[in-house]
């Protein structure tokens, strides 16, 4: 008996995922504001790319890669603002949208009249989350390609990297969700993933940053996907990028299932 | 289809079902009747499989809601106290975006979700927001919503709560409707007249009990008398006592009502001892009676 019960958790029912990423494709057509928000949201990490990376960076120079490579100040940002327009795709999906389809819209309670479980729908979420992340990345990757700030070859290696980062911000984004009590509880989201932005290896090499400062960078998820996307994005590879894919995987996954029980937990009572 | 023992359900410390009893068979309209507060749509939100009884048994198609919830939703139909229409969607798209959630094909999700809008008389809307919509309209959508799968039990919760006499006749009609094609319905209500109207068989329900069950018409020879007669008086005077063997007697804040096998003669009765009531009505006795006599308070405060 407790085997059926786990095997009724675990199975998941593809078509029913989709179920739910196809409802997010309807809301999209339903108008203009959210295509507001997502052009917005290209946008932003572009003009800190143009504004620092380039304009920045020709007070700064070129910067000198631990492995004594010497890379354009430009190619150094624009794989960070990368990393960050995939974790800002990922975020405002699964937060701003997120709440509301689970705490105002009732929308999760709807679909859970119906044969789609928790785990479903957060997985559905998630995805989608990530078909917003890619649409911004594969632009930004464009961009880049065509500032010549990475060569197509290693933009397409990076792509799958920046999947990673939508992954683990989506995962998180939506335990996070889980846990508001209000929209006032965003505006230390908020606060948070611009210390993220600033504080994670995105304008200088966390290596100069002060020693316990470094240390506790290396704790932060930015810090890793910063690290992951830049050394696809400008061909630097090395084995610590499989610890920064592992840390994303890990911190994507326990979103997902801490996401699902919450769904189950505040909403099947 | 339903079937409950000793079934509970608590919040906390708190017990909103108190251990009830259910059978509900294949075609029948079942209804529970009761004051808010009851614990009508915890019960209802249970045989949805959506919340899990702390206590007791429940099968519902046959089936175990803890180990079969997926299985079981795909086969039901769900109407909830509030509704939660996707704002995000236009009415069309409510419909033909809930069906993908049972697995249907996109091509059948239209096709049903066209002769819903109709069965709902909402065509005009389909391709209207959901927000603008009246509240008997959003309620039709509600319904159709819950349709969409051709559930074998369709469960509606406080369906025309709220609505106006107009918007309720055509939803009652409607429902009426599904009832005749076979479907199985359970829904609560605080409205007698929505309960005669609509059901079969019927518990009434207060307090997290089942107070008392059976047709309306077994219900209303049980608890009640055929006829009932309500007398006003302007005056403060108590006349319970100047009352006393006319019928039995049940003095409410505003009026005083005599239970009486014929009602007629029981007016003769009062006019006879020399009262002078300011108003008089003989009517039948109706389920509001019923759980006046069985819980001493009204249904609808
Ligand atoms: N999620 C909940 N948490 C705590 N108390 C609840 C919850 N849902 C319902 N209750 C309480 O249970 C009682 C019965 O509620 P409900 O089943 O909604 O009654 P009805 O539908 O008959 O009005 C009420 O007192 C209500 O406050
Ligand atoms: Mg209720």
């Amino acid at each position: 008996m407790v085997t059926t019960m786990l095997a009724a958790r675990v199975s998941l029912s593809p078509s029913r995922v989709g179920a739910v990423i196809n409802r997010n494709v309807g809301a999209l057509r339903s108008g203009p504001s959210y295509w507001l928000v997502l052009v917005s949201g290209f946008f932003e990490p572009l003009l800190y790319l143009l504004s620092i990376g380039i304009g920045v960076g020709a007070l700064v120079g070129p910067i000198t890669l631990p492995g004594g490579r010497v890379i354009e100040y430009a190619e150094f940002v624009a794989p960070a603002m990368l990393a960050v327009s995939a974790m800002s795709g990922a975020l405002s999906e699964t937060t701003f949208n997120f709440f509301f389809k689970m705490k105002y819209s009732k929308t999760f309670e709807a679909i859970l009249a119906t044969p789609v479980k928790p785990f479903e729908i957060a997985l559905g979420e998630l995805s989608w989350a990530l078909v917003r992340s890619s649409v911004y990345t594969g632009a930004f990757l464009v961009v880049m390609v065509a500032l010549g700030l990475t060569s197509p070859g290693w933009a397409l290696a990076a792509l799958p990297a920046t999947l990673l980062v939508g992954l683990a911000f989506g995962g998180v984004g939506m335990a996070i969700s889980t846990l508001m009590r209000g929209w006032q509880d965003f505006d230390m989201l908020t606060t948070g993933q611009f210390a993220l932005f600033l504080f994670s290896g995105t304008f200088s090499p966390v290596q100069d940053y002060p020693p316990a400062m470094e240390v506790l960078v290396a704790a932060t998820p930015l810090f890793h996907a910063v690290e992951l996307v830049r050394g696809l994005a400008i061909g630097e590879l090395g084995w610590s990028l499989l610890g920064n894919a592992a840390y994303l995987l890990a911190m994507g996954a326990a979103g997902l299932v801490f996401a699902a029980r919450r769904i189950q937990r505040t909403l099947c009572v | 289809m339903i079937y409950a023992r000793g079934l509970i359900k608590r919040f906390g410390d708190f017990t909103a079902v108190d251990g009830i009893d259910l059978d509900v068979a294949p075609g029948e309209a079942f209804g529970f009747l009761g004051p808010n507060g009851a614990g009508k749509s915890s019960t209802m939100r249970m045989i949805s499989c959506v919340s899990m009884p702390t206590a007791g048994e429940l099968r519902i198609l046959g089936m175990d809601p803890v180990r079969e919830g997926p299985r079981i939703r795909a086969r039901l139909g769900v109407c909830p106290q509030l509704d939660n229409l996707d704002p995000d969607l236009n009415v069309r798209e409510n419909l033909t975006t809930y069906a993908r959630y049972f697995g249907l094909s996109k091509s059948e999700a239209r096709s049903r979700a066209q002769n819903l809008l109709e069965f709902v008389q909402l065509q005009e809307k389909a391709t209207s927001t959901v927000e603008p919509l009246s509240g008997g309209m959003k309620r039709r959508l509600t319904i159709a919503r819950s349709l969409i799968n051709n559930p074998d039990l369709v469960l509606l919760d406080e369906p025309t709560t709220g609505l106006d006499p107009q918007a309720r006749h055509l939803l009652w009609e409607r429902l009426f409707r599904l009832k005749q094609q076979g479907t199985t319905l359970v829904l609560t209500t605080h409205y007698m007249d929505e309960a005669e109207q609509l059901c079969d068989r019927l518990v009434v329900m207060d307090g997290g009990r089942i107070a008392a069950e059976g047709s309306p018409r077994s219900l209303i020879e049980t608890h009640s008398t055929p006829e009932v007669v309500e007398l006003r008086f302007t005056d403060e005077v108590d006349y319970t006592g100047k009352l006393e063997g006319i019928g039995r007697v049940d003095p409410l804040p505003d009026r005083i009502l005599l239970y009486t096998d014929d009602g007629d003669a029981a007016v003769n009765e009062v006019h006879r001892r020399g009262l002078t009531p300011s108003s008089v009505l003989v009517r039948r006795s109706s389920l509001e009676d019923v759980f006046l006599q069985l819980t001493g308070r009204t249904l609808v405060d």
